[in-house]
């Protein structure tokens, strides 16, 4: 299908965009447009103007500063991809990058957009809840950092408000006691997952602290499970994939016992991967 | 605030001034404006990759970027690809090996596998047959059953790699 028309603006300035939210509340901001754009072709979203936010300087970096990896908004997958810093200090993000569409798709995309959208099958905002990393956004109002704890509200739904714009995220930087693991399940390669999972953890001796497992797929947000980490925590595989209370409900890849199911089996593949990485 | 926007854009080396609908994709643009249509439509929502184009030096999905956002932008289609040439060896290959029956994923599939081959190029690398897989796995064939195109490609890969030392 083609999209419904709607009236197409390139903001020059966060300033100018913000204030084009303002005056048009119907209107969407176009980033990469890689989930955008397929909705409004499908006609699920019909907004009365698009504000291309593309053409904004300064919100493509990538950097490690002050014991955090902070990445613009306009990263795009291809650049955190391809990105020394990201490699080394958010291995994480390195880690979930091939999983994400595909290379047409990821020369688009934008992390900032995956984030803002917040699909609940999606990579990123798991990566995001897995490392309690933090959002900046900037609205009328000023600039404000949202915890990742406060920042997923519900299915599509964020902390943003309707003219607030975010503006980058922000990761503690790995280091030689982080221990990160990632997988997911989907029929084809770069497709949605049916059910994935992100994990960080600190190296504790021979043992782990600090589990967090981010589940995506199974629910509105991404899900933190947090009776599994615990077990982990404690060495406890077996005792973990018990403790998994997760509900997630059929949808058309698989229904809710499946997943949860595939969600042991993850947890399975995620734990073996914390527990094996030496520094 | 309007409808229409004003765009100048390359589109494969010629320089185009056309003012578009907002709302129209880029793939609609080169097939229905400039009727340029090597590019395909297939699913519309970014899955099947008979769209794949070139902006800028990259690929992407011309139904998952409008017409408007290529302003200033360089615009390379399956018909630029072809006339320059740096396609032919790809193309030869794919016709070889039967790379293809119907035809409607080819273009993108030509075009995403130029990406990976200029990628392994760049690197004095040959892509293993899971990287190609992998790499094209962005782009629907309901023909060949892939194996071909695989072979197509790998065979490219080796043929370009040899000839440049």
């Amino acid at each position: 299908m083609k999209p419904a028309p709607f009236a197409y603006k390139k903001a020059r300035s966060l300033d100018e965009a913000i204030a084009l939210l303002g005056e048009n509340p119907e209107a969407r901001l176009l980033a990469g447009g890689q989930s955008l754009m397929a909705t409004l072709n499908m006609r699920l979203s019909a907004p009365s103007l698009l504000i291309d936010i593309n053409g904004i300087g300064g919100l493509g970096g990538i950097a490690h500063k002050s014991g955090a990896v902070e990445i613009g908004a306009l990263a795009r997958h291809t650049d955190a991809e391809r990105s020394a810093t990201i490699a080394q200090h958010a291995p994480l993000i390195a880690r979930a990058m091939p999983f994400i569409g595909h290379p047409a798709i990821r020369n688009r995309g934008t992390l900032g957009g995956s984030i803002a959208f917040a699909d609940p099958a999606a990579e990123l905002p798991a990566c995001l809840l897995a490392l309690d990393g933090e959002v900046d956004a900037q609205g009328p109002k000023g600039k404000r950092t949202i915890k990742t704890g406060d920042y997923f509200k519900g299915l599509y739904e964020t902390a943003l408000g309707p003219q607030e714009i975010l503006t980058a995220i922000r990761l503690p930087a790995a280091d030689s006691n982080t221990r990160i693991g990632f997988a997911e399940l989907a029929r084809r390669h770069g497709d949605y997952a049916i059910v994935g999972l992100a994990a960080s953890a600190r190296a504790d001796g021979k043992g782990l602290k600090n589990v967090r497992l981010a589940y995506f797929g199974v629910g509105n947000t991404p899900l933190r499970a947090t009776g599994a980490e615990a077990a982990l925590a404690r060495g406890d595989v077996d005792g973990a994939v018990a403790a998994l209370d997760l509900e997630p409900h059929d949808d058309i890849q698989a229904t809710g016992a499946v997943k949860k199911h595939l969600a042991g089996v993850l947890l399975r593949r995620v734990a073996a991967q914390l527990m094996e990485q030496r520094p | 605030m309007s409808m229409d926007v004003d765009i100048t854009i390359t589109v494969n080396g010629e320089r185009i001034t056309e003012r578009v609908e907002a709302r129209k994709t880029l793939v609609d643009f080169v097939r229905d404006d400039l009727g340029l249509t090597g590019s395909h439509v297939g699913c519309e929502h970014g899955v099947c990759g008979a769209c794949t184009m070139r902006v800028d030096g990259v690929i992407v999905r011309g139904c998952l970027m409008l017409a408007a956002q290529c302003d200033g932008a360089k615009v390379e289609t399956i018909e630029g690809l072809s006339d320059s040439g740096e396609l032919a060896d790809l193309q030869a290959a794919f016709e070889q090996r039967n790379a293809l029956q119907c035809g409607y994923c080819t273009p993108g599939m030509l075009t995403a596998a130029q990406e990976l081959l200029n990628q392994a190029k760049a690197k004095q690398s040959v892509p293993s047959r899971d990287e190609i897989r992998e790499h094209i796995s962005g782009n629907y064939c309901r023909c060949t059953g892939y194996h071909a195109i695989v072979d197509a490609v790998e065979s490219v890969a080796k043929a370009r790699a040899g000839a440049k030392s």
